[in-house]
């Protein structure tokens, strides 16, 4: 009889999907970055606690508009000022979601799973970082949305000048603050590992910053460059948000590079070599 | 040709060896059972050849290749490494949907597989919070299943299993084998994987000691022999020059052929109660001095 003795019998008889159980290449093509995206999307949503935070991020928005309404003087109840302030929860709250995004992964084990599937590591923290874009994106919708109802409601009787006053470049500015808070909070997330660790020292540290600024004489024209907090704050303040000249806007990218940039880089670095367990 | 190929792996934790040159291969068609104590170093080789840990030193391949290389590893490999690493707030059909999504299979393969390990519709919708250890194993093996792989990696998959539960695994790594797939899965305990494995390989301290087909390991494990005597056996057994190599309730574990000792009683005149050849016996001395923190060694085959 004969019979290859480096193959067992049994090994031929696979037949269930057709396949070769040899060690030829696979025919099976590498995920998408696009449906990464949408998975890293879902993992957003799909949990109690990341439901619920979405929830609560646009109750705030909501909420605050209508503190807005109740509060505030009639003739300054426009909609610019109104999307200001739909914002400031929501900027706040965003880098929270994008910390669980990333840190959940560590504190729930759930990595080892997604970088077995996904080996190259880095393509899961850009599809991350993409899932991070369109969320915050999102958000901007939602704002306009509250902050639509919200001047409706302030000004149904028409009296207000202005009341509709807004720009294009108010909503692009609203977008870049979302996205770069967003995307600070990966960025913190993907560095330290932790959540309570990147939630405390994403929001005490450009605050810290800040304040050392105002001290120190010598730091002061650093502070004007690296303050994350005032550079983003020309994007969404009226009655010119989002309108930066062109100073402005280098300040807030040499900020972003330095607030998002720097972590983004050492937390690649580290989630590309650390040990998964 | 191994679907997996291990080759003098090793990994290092500062001064520590949780691994010590650790080389096997799982040919496929095949279920091979990585037996050791707790801490042996079972899982850091699994995480090693997963691409999850970084080898010190020695090289590991799934497939042909370097796992990390695997354009859609989900497809080819699948992983159960720890039950407990899903997500508490997700229901268990989501954490299929999300690797079915990552890897680009069809939604219905999710209940197929959830199906196929006796996950109930109703107990998929639940949230993993709620799910005993055992309903995590299983949803493991779904999500291990989930991408039809030719290669299993099972890490203790039979830990919270109960006995029904441990049979009905066994005829599924079976079937998935004898239809070509190649199994490797870990457990601390011999009783579990002998009745399903091709070939062992027995890992303690980091160090493979023994390794073979399970018949080999389990032939030339010597005899189990107890007489009414036993002081009166020991003598002979050590006048015919053979080994005696453990003892156990009563009985004594000779290094050789049961005839060669049955023949040795005869000799000296001891009668016998029972001689037998010691199969698992053997196996699972080694295997209790390896948990006892021994040193001992075996060359395989």
């Amino acid at each position: 009889m004969t019979v290859d003795s480096t193959v067992p019998p049994r090994a031929t008889a696979r037949t269930s999907a057709g396949r070769s159980s040899g060690t030829a290449p696979s025919d099976h093509g590498r995920p998408s970055l696009l449906r990464l995206t949408v998975v890293e999307l879902r993992k957003l949503t799909d949990t109690r606690s990341g439901f619920w935070l979405l929830v609560v991020i646009a109750l705030l928005s909501a909420g605050i508009v209508t503190v807005f309404v109740l509060s505030v003087p009639d003739g300054d109840q426009r909609f610019d000022n109104l999307f200001a302030a739909a914002q400031i929860p929501v900027g706040l709250l965003l880098p929270v979601l994008g910390i669980l995004l990333v840190t959940s992964e560590f504190s729930q084990r759930t990595l080892s799973t997604t970088f077995a599937l996904v080996p190259r590591r880095h393509r899961v923290v850009l599809a991350k970082l993409a899932a991070g874009v369109l969320a915050a994106l999102a958000a901007v919708v939602v704002c306009l949305a509250t902050t639509t109802v919200g001047t409706l409601l302030a000004t149904g009787d028409g009296a207000t000048p202005g009341a509709w006053s807004t720009s294009a470049a108010a909503i692009l500015g609203s977008a870049v603050f979302l996205v770069v808070n967003m995307l600070m909070g990966i960025a913190f997330g993907l560095m330290l590992h932790s959540t309570p660790l990147a939630i405390v020292l994403s929001l005490v540290l450009p605050v810290a910053w800040s304040v050392l600024g105002e001290l120190v004489t010598r730091l002061r024209s650093a502070a004007e460059w690296l303050d994350i907090g005032t550079t983003t704050a020309v994007l969404v303040e009226p009655p010119a948000a989002g309108d930066l000249t062109a100073g402005q806007w280098a300040r807030l990218a040499v900020s972003v590079a330095v607030w998002v940039g720097v972590p983004l880089v050492a937390g690649l670095v580290r989630t590309a070599r650390r040990e998964v367990s | 040709m191994g679907m997996i190929t291990v080759e003098h792996l090793s990994k290092r934790y500062g001064g520590r060896t949780v691994v010590d040159d650790v080389s096997f291969t799982c040919p496929p068609g095949t279920v091979t059972g990585f037996l050791g104590p707790n801490g042996a170093g079972k899982s850091t080789t699994m995480r090693m050849i997963c691409g999850l840990t970084p080898p010190s030193s020695g090289t590991a391949t799934v497939c042909g290749g370097d796992y990390r290389r695997l354009p859609n590893p989900g497809r080819e490999v699948g992983l159960l490494l720890d039950a407990g690493a899903q997500h508490p707030g997700r229901t268990g059909r989501e954490a299929l949907l999300l690797s079915a999504l990552a890897m680009g299979v069809p939604r219905r393969r999710v209940d197929e597989c959830l199906d196929r390990v006796g996950l109930s519709p109703a107990a998929a919708r639940r949230r993993v919070r709620g799910y005993s250890l055992g309903m995590r194993q299983r949803l493991g093996l779904a999500q291990a299943l989930l991408g039809d792989p030719r290669v299993l990696i099972l890490d203790e998959p039979a830990n919270g299993l109960d006995p029904e539960g441990i049979l009905w695994m066994r005829g599924l790594l079976r079937d998935f084998a004898d239809q070509g797939g190649t199994v490797l899965l870990s457990s601390h305990l011999l009783r579990e994987v002998e009745a399903v494995a091709d070939r062992l390989v027995v890992i303690g301290g980091g160090r493979v000691v023994a390794q073979g087909s399970r018949d080999e390991l389990l032939a030339d494990s010597g005899a189990l022999v107890r007489a009414r005597d036993p002081q009166a056996l020991r003598a002979a057994l050590d006048r015919a020059g053979l080994p005696v190599r453990a003892t156990t309730d009563g009985g004594l574990l000779v290094g050789a052929e049961p005839g060669a000792v049955g023949q040795a009683a005869a000799d000296a005149g001891v009668a016998l109660v029972e001689l037998r050849p010691a199969e698992s016996a053997g196996l699972e001395q080694m295997f209790l001095t390896l948990t006892a923190g021994g040193d001992v060694r075996k060359d395989g085959k």
